[in-house]
C-alpha cells in the first residue's frame, strides 16, 4: 500500500506554545483514519497543517510524496470539511457542490450536471435548487460532503463533522460516511473526540493527548492492547489500580496495589520498583464463587440492569472508583446493592502500564 | 389657504398614507402581543410620541413645506397668501429651460452641471468603495483585536475635525505652492507645480476622504459578520483570493455595500462645504448653484425646486442600483 500523507517530525507552536510536538505519522492509501483525543489537544491544528493553513514550525508534510511546503491549501489535493461546515449561505445547494467546480472553469452545464450527479450520491437531488437555510442537520451535512467530493481530492479531512449532529443522526451518518468512504475509495482523515466514532468507523486511530500522539494502531489494537495509561484510560472503560510493580517475568508482572498483589501484562518498560498501574476493563471482572479465589474485594454501590448486561458500581476503599459488567445470562443470582464481592480476572487480560497523566 | 396651511395638510395625508403602507404591507399575525401591551403605556406613549415628533416635525414637515414652496413664485412678505401667490411651474422651467417663458433652448449651464455632479458623484463612490473594501475586510477578516482598536481609532479621531476646517486645510495642503506640490517638486516627480485646485483634484480628494469611514463601518459590519471558515473552505475548494473576494465575501457584504454606497453617493451628490471651498474657478458642482438660488438670488422657491429635483434624482438612482442589485431597502438597514 502506498502512503497518502507522511507527516515527518511535525512540530506547530503558536508564539511559545506548542500545540503538536514532533510527530512522524504515514496514513495509508485509501484507508480512514481517525485522530481521537480530548478537545484542545491539537487535533483541529494538525488538521489545519495537512490542509494547509497553518505552516508547520518545524518538520515535512508530504502528501503523496510531496512536499507540501509552501503550497497554499488552494493548490493542495485535499478538502476539508469544517467543524461547522462553512457552507455558502447565499448560494443554492447545487452552486455550493459546484463552487470548487466553477473555480476551476469548468463550464455551467458540465458542473451542474456533475453537481446534480454528486447530490444524487448523497439523495440530495430533490433539495438541489433549495437554499443552505432550508435543509436539516444532516441534509447540511451531507451536502459538505458532496462540496468536498465534487474537486476530487485524494483525501478528504473532516473535523468532527458530527458533533452538532443529535444521537441517532450521528449514528446514521457515521454508517453513511464510511459507506461514502468505501465508495469513493479515497483516504479520509476524521477527527473526533469521540471513541465510540472512530472505534466504529475507522480502519486505524491514532490517539491523541496534549500534542503528543501517544499511539496509533487499529481499533481493537488500541482497545486490547493500549500502549500508555493515557490510551487505557481515555479509549473504553477501565478500572486503575495503582501501585508499585514487585515482580517480572515473562511478559507479566505483578504490582503492589493498595488492594494486593495484582497481576497483568508487561505494558511498558519499567523495572521491579517503579510506580505502574493495573488497568482492566470492567467486562474482564468476573464474580469469586464465595470462598473461592478472588483478586480483590469490592463492596457493591451501585447496581444497573439493562437487560443483557448488568452494570456494577464497586467501591475499593480506593480514590478511583471500580465498574464490572456482567453477562446477565452467566449469573443465577445478581448481587445486591451493599453486598461484599470477590473480584478475579484472568491476567493475560489486564496490562500494566507506567502511571502517567490522568486523561482529561 | 396659505403655505402652512398646504403643508399641515400635506403632512397628515403623508402620515395617515404611510400607516395605511405599513398596515397592507404585512398581514398581522393572529397571535401579535399588542404594542402597548408589549412595552407597557408610558415608554409605548414615549416611543409613538418621540418617533412620531422626530419624523413629522423635523423630517415630513419641512420636507413638504419646501415641496410647497418650489410651486410657488418668489414673493415679497406682504405678498404671500395673497392674489399673486398661485401655484406654477415656473421653477422647474427655469431648471430645465433657463427662462420662465421660452422652452427654445436647454439650461445647458445646470444640466451639465447636474449631470456632472451626479455622474462625478458615482465615480467617487465607486473609488471610496474600491478603498475602503479592502480595509473594512482587513479589520473584520484579519486584524487582531490590538491592532483593530488602533485601527479604528486612527480612522474616527480625523473625523472629530469638522467639515469646513478640514475642507480648508486641504486647500493649503493642495495649493499650487502647497505642501504636496512641494514634496512631488522636492522629489523631483513634476516640475511644474500641479493645479489640484483648478482641476478639481482637491475637490474629489477631499470627497472621497470625508465619506470613507461611513462607508468603512457599514462594510466592516457586514464583513466581520461572516463566517472565517466560509472564505477559508473557498480557498480550501481551490478559489483565487479574488474570487473569494467576488463571489464569497461580496454577495455576502452586499447589505453593508448597498448601505455605505448609497449613503456616500447621497452625501457626495448633496456636499455643500466642501465643493464651495475646494471647487475650481471651472468646478461643476450642483450644490454650490442651489446655494446660489438661496442667498445669492435671494429666491427660495427657485432654490427649494433645484434640490428637490437634486434629491428626487438621486433617490431614483439609488433605487434603481438596489433593484439592480436584488437588494431591498429594509436589508440595507441591518
Ligand atoms: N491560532 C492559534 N493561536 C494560538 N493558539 C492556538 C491557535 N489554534 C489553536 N491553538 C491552541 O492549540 C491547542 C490545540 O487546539 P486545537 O487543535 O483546536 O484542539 P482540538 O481540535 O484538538 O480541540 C489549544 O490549546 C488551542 O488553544
Ligand atoms: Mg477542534
Amino acid at each position: 500500500m502506498t502512503t497518502a500523507i507522511e507527516l515527518e517530525k511535525v512540530r506547530i507552536t503558536f508564539g511559545t506554545f506548542t500545540a503538536v510536538h514532533d510527530t512522524n505519522l504515514d496514513i495509508r492509501d485509501g484507508e480512514f483514519f481517525s485522530f481521537l483525543g480530548p478537545s484542545g489537544c491539537g487535533k483541529t491544528t494538525l488538521l489545519r497543517t495537512i490542509s494547509g493553513f497553518t505552516e508547520p514550525s518545524a518538520g515535512v508534510v508530504r502528501i503523496g510524496g510531496k512536499d507540501m511546503a509552501g503550497i497554499g491549501p488552494n493548490k493542495r489535493p485535499t478538502a476539508l470539511i469544517f467543524q461547522n461546515l462553512a457552507l455558502f449561505p447565499m448560494m443554492t445547494v447545487a452552486e455550493n457542490v459546484a463552487y470548487g467546480l466553477r473555480v476551476r472553469g469548468v463550464g455551467k452545464s458540465e458542473r451542474e450536471q456533475r453537481a446534480m450527479k454528486l447530490l444524487d450520491q448523497v439523495a440530495l437531488t430533490p433539495h438541489a435548487h433549495k437554499k443552505i437555510s432550508a435543509l436539516s442537520g444532516g441534509q447540511k451535512q451531507r451536502v459538505a460532503i458532496a462540496r468536498a467530493l465534487a474537486v476530487e481530492p485524494k483525501v478528504l479531512l473532516l473535523d468532527e463533522p458530527l458533533s452538532a449532529l443529535d444521537l441517532k443522526l450521528r449514528q446514521h451518518m457515521r454508517r453513511e460516511l464510511r459507506e461514502i468512504q468505501q465508495r469513493v475509495g479515497i483516504t479520509f482523515i476524521y477527527i473526533t473526540h469521540d471513541q465510540g466514532e472512530a472505534l466504529n468507523m475507522s480502519d486505524r486511530i491514532a490517539v491523541m493527548n496534549a500534542g503528543h500522539i501517544e499511539q496509533v494502531g487499529t481499533g481493537r489494537e488500541i482497545y486490547s492492547k493500549p500502549q500508555s495509561a493515557f490510551v487505557a484510560s481515555f479509549v473504553g472503560e477501565s478500572n486503575e489500580l495503582p501501585g508499585k510493580v514487585s515482580r517480572i517475568s515473562d511478559g507479566m508482572c505483578t504490582v503492589d496495589t493498595p488492594l494486593g498483589a495484582l497481576s497483568g501484562r508487561v505494558g511498558g518498560d519499567f523495572r521491579v520498583g517503579d510506580a505502574a498501574t493495573l488497568f482492566v476493563r470492567p467486562e474482564q471482572l468476573r464474580l469469586a464463587a464465595p470462598g473461592g479465589d478472588h483478586a480483590f474485594r469490592a463492596r457493591v454501590d451501585d447496581l444497573s440492569f439493562e437487560g443483557s448486561m448488568t452494570h456494577l458500581g464497586l467501591d475499593t476503599g480506593l480514590a478511583q472508583d471500580c465498574a464490572a459488567t456482567l453477562m446477565t445470562s452467566n449469573h443465577e443470582s445478581l448481587p445486591e446493592i451493599g453486598a461484599d464481592l470477590g473480584l478475579s480476572f484472568n491476567p493475560l487480560d489486564a496490562i500494566v502500564l507506567k502511571s502517567g497523566a490522568p486523561a482529561a | 389657504m396659505n403655505n402652512l396651511d398646504t403643508t399641515f395638510i400635506a403632512t397628515a395625508l403623508v402620515v395617515v398614507l404611510f400607516f395605511f403602507l405599513v398596515r397592507y404591507d404585512r398581514q398581522r399575525r393572529p397571535e401579535a402581543i399588542g404594542f402597548f401591551r408589549r412595552n407597557g403605556a408610558v415608554v409605548g406613549g414615549y416611543l409613538i410620541l418621540g418617533v412620531g415628533f422626530w419624523l413629522i416635525m423635523t423630517f415630513i414637515m419641512p420636507m413638504v413645506f419646501m415641496v410647497d414652496l418650489s410651486f410657488h413664485h418668489k414673493l415679497p412678505p406682504s405678498k404671500v397668501g395673497g392674489p399673486e401667490d398661485v401655484y406654477t411651474l415656473d421653477n422647474y422651467r427655469m431648471f430645465l429651460f433657463g427662462s420662465r417663458t421660452s422652452t427654445e433652448s436647454l439650461n445647458w449651464l445646470h444640466l451639465r452641471s447636474f449631470f456632472a455632479t451626479i455622474g462625478i458623484s458615482m465615480a467617487l463612490t465607486l473609488i471610496t468603495f474600491a478603498i475602503s473594501y479592502p480595509l473594512a475586510y482587513y479589520m473584520a477578516q484579519s486584524a487582531k483585536a490590538q491592532q483593530l482598536r488602533v485601527l479604528l481609532l486612527l480612522l474616527i479621531i480625523p473625523y472629530w475635525v469638522n467639515d469646513i476646517l478640514r475642507a480648508f486645510s486641504f486647500r493649503i495642503l493642495m495649493a499650487e505652492n502647497g505642501f504636496l506640490n512641494g514634496i512631488l517638486q522636492g522629489i523631483g516627480l513634476t516640475g511644474q507645480p500641479i493645479d489640484f485646485l483648478g482641476q478639481n483634484i482637491a475637490l474629489y480628494v477631499a470627497l472621497c476622504y470625508s465619506h470613507l469611514l461611513i462607508m468603512i463601518f457599514p462594510l466592516y459590519n457586514a464583513i466581520d459578520a461572516q463566517d472565517h471558515n466560509q472564505i477559508e473552505a473557498a480557498r480550501d475548494l481551490g478559489a483565487p483570493w479574488w474570487h473569494i473576494h467576488l463571489f464569497i465575501v461580496m454577495p455576502h457584504a452586499k447589505p453593508g455595500i448597498g448601505s455605505g454606497m448609497t449613503l456616500c453617493f447621497m452625501l457626495t451628490a448633496g456636499a455643500v462645504a466642501t465643493p464651495l471651498v475646494l471647487g475650481g474657478p471651472n468646478s461643476l458642482w450642483f450644490t454650490p448653484i442651489v446655494y446660489d438660488r438661496f442667498y445669492q438670488l435671494f429666491d427660495w422657491p427657485q432654490g427649494a425646486a433645484y434640490a428637490i429635483v437634486l434629491l428626487l434624482a438621486c433617490i431614483a438612482i439609488v433605487f434603481t442600483v438596489l433593484k439592480l442589485a436584488g437588494l431591498k431597502l429594509g436589508e440595507i438597514a441591518k
